[in-house]
């Protein structure tokens, strides 16, 4: 089995965000870095068939230079490989993102059996990438997934819906995003950290498209402008928590 | 200008949301809706003048639900094309996007069709926004779950019936390999996190999972859903299915109770529906402040059971 999952790097924001002056990006002085928790689940789904099947597993991001670390983590977890499509950091929309990623598919010298992408990405949202990919290399794409189980050659993929869960069954290759829950992602351990310093990492530059979804400005929603009214400290609080709860009809 | 509304069937709300969004932005509002409605000439209460219903896919098939879409784009040529921000809403639109090689914006709260159609859309999950130029044609977008409420048109329920117009699209054998082949029912257990109207919630600030003894007693006393953060999913105190945020459950009980919780803003997008909230939190600094409307400063393993108890006691028990 050859397995890709695309993963992209995002700042972990904390309690509050804040903006660059130019009010496009978030500003990152004090920020981490860190990848959706659905595309976390992607690569430990990868590095679990590639365990249980045998195979290669291929980590892929379209990302600014510093990604390489987003891309060492996944291989510190167990991913094999790693290829970096390298951009000045700009913004690529969707299309473009998509485009970049079917470009590099087809420049690898071995087909993959299953491409994982996470359900939608952690900052822009945009619930296509993956899609886009599929459509251009002809490939079944199924979204959303919380189970999923290699056949042979097919998989089956289940997707949590309102009152139970859905089943699909397609044949490979195929496209599969998925969605957190679908297991519990192993912690890097110090040897993998070792170890992913010197698996191979395959970097291009590829060119960016004019953008056909346009981010021009980000804006903070407007504050819940709440005043928050303190009930009191510790256990002494309590008869006016019951009071807030009898107001509600609760007690 | 000529909007065509793609109808979700498993989400009348939404949709509901989506067929008003769309009336804001056309003279002439047509629905697409691909399996078998109920009352589909009904959708006349919120404008739509011509219901198109797609036969012959009744079992849910995303790319050939999208190539109904297609078909109904070059026959009807509308301005922009508008879906509900629903999981099959937003895969069905980016299906359509793939298909015909335009854009798409997903999850917006206000589109400007014109010369550059501008749109603001959703992003991390409702704690930021964007502004956009959407350069396509038709405009495809999805809407953001409750940017705008559900309205019927003055008259309503006498507003004058769709039209329905039926057809068969003509879809190729690769659109139909990703369909649904089986429906497994969940085992009910216990109230459910998303519709409960009371949650409580444990984070970090537990400490283990059996700290969580706590939290459920007093979840129990007040008939609530419990839930928690995802330092406490990925510690593994708690399954997935319980985590509330960006990637967890969105909630909107009348009271959500956030014990140990710091209020990082990927927690707080899954309760910005939440009406009230109460935070238990022995840092006064903590984020999650700055988002409740009440707050009991201290360990919540000291506030909690003196919740409970006091409960108890007003109820005689
Ligand atoms: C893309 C993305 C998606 C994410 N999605 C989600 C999501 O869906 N849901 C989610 O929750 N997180 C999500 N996160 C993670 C999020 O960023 C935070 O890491 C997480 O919410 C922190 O959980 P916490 O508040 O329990 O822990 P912490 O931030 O560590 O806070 C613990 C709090 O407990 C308090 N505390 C300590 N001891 C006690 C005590 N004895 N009594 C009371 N309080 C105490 C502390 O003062 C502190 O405020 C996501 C992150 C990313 C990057
Ligand atoms: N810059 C990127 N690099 C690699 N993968 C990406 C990138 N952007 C998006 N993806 C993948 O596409 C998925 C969906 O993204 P989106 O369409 O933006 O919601 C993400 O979860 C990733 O798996």
């Amino acid at each position: 089995m050859n397995i890709l999952v695309c993963v992209k790097r995002v700042p972990l924001t904390g309690g509050k965000i804040v903006l660059t002056d130019d009010e496009r990006a978030i500003s990152t002085r004090h920020l981490g870095f860190t990848i959706s928790p659905h595309e976390e689940c992607g690569a430990e789904e990868a590095i679990r068939i590639i365990e249980a099947h045998g195979g290669t597993s291929t980590v892929l991001t379209l990302g600014p230079p510093e990604a390489e670390e987003q891309l060492r983590d996944m291989m510190a977890i167990g991913i094999d490989r790693a290829v970096h499509l390298v951009t000045d950091g700009g913004e690529w929309d969707p299309q473009a993102t998509a485009a970049a990623i079917v470009a590099a598919i087809r420049a690898e010298d071995e087909p993959y059996d299953l491409i994982l992408f996470g359900n939608e990405s952690a900052d822009a949202g945009n619930y296509q990438v993956a899609i886009r990919v599929a459509h251009a290399l002809g490939l079944p794409c199924v979204t959303g997934v919380k189970g999923l189980g290699v056949d042979g050659g097919s998989l089956r993929c289940e997707q949590e819906v309102a009152g139970g869960r859905d089943v699909f069954l397609v044949p490979m290759p195929a496209v599969v995003t998925v969605k957190e829950g679908l297991n519990l992602p192993r912690y890097p351990s110090v040897p993998g950290r070792l170890r992913a310093k010197r698996k191979p990492l395959a970097a291009s530059t590829p060119e960016r498209p004019d953008p056909q979804l346009e981010m021009m400005r980000l804006v903070l929603p407007p504050g819940s402008g709440k005043q928050v009214e303190v009930l009191g400290r510790g256990p002494e609080a309590a008869p006016a928590v019951v009071g807030v709860l009898q107001e509600l009809g609760l007690v | 200008m000529t909007a065509l509304v793609f109808v979700d069937g498993g989400d009348e709300e939404l949709s509901a949301q989506a067929l008003t969004f769309a009336r804001g932005l056309g003279e002439e509002l047509h629905a697409v809706v691909v399996g078998a409605p109920a009352a589909p000439e009904r959708l006349g209460e919120f404008g739509v003048s011509v219901v198109h219903l797609a036969s012959g896919l009744e079992s849910y098939a995303p790319a050939a639900w999208a190539q109904a879409v297609v078909e109904l784009i070059s026959r009807v040529v509308p301005d922009v094309v508008v879906g509900p921000g629903t999981e099959r809403g937003n895969e069905v639109l980016a299906h359509v996007a793939a298909k015909t090689d335009q854009p798409m914006a997903a999850n917006c709260v206000s589109v400007s069709p014109g010369g550059t159609a501008t749109v603001t859309r959703v992003r991390w999950g409702g704690s930021l926004l964007e502004e956009a130029r959407l350069h396509g044609s038709p405009l495809l977008v999805t809407v953001a779950p409750h940017a705008v409420a559900a309205e019927t048109i003055a008259g309503g329920a006498d507003s004058r019936p769709a039209a329905i117009a039926e057809f068969a699209p003509t879809v190729a054998e690769a659109d139909l390999v990703v369909r649904v082949s089986e429906r497994i029912g969940a085992a009910a257990s216990g109230v459910s996190l998303s519709d409960a109207d009371v949650v409580v919630s444990g984070g970090r600030g537990v400490g283990s999972a059996e700290g969580f003894a706590v939290i459920e007693e007093l979840a129990e006393l007040l008939s609530a859903a419990v839930g928690c953060s995802r330092a406490v999913t990925s510690a593994g105190w708690r399954p997935h299915t319980d985590q509330v945020g960006q990637t967890g459950t969105k909630i909107s009980p009348e009271i959500y109770i956030a014990c140990g919780i710091s209020g990082a803003t990927q927690h707080m997008a899954g309760c910005k529906g939440a009406k009230k909230l109460l935070a238990i939190n022995p840092d006064g600094e903590a984020s999650i402040y700055a988002h409740a409307d009440y707050a009991v400063i201290g360990d919540l393993h000291e506030v909690v059971p003196a919740i409970s108890a006091a409960i108890r006691k007003a109820r005689g028990a």
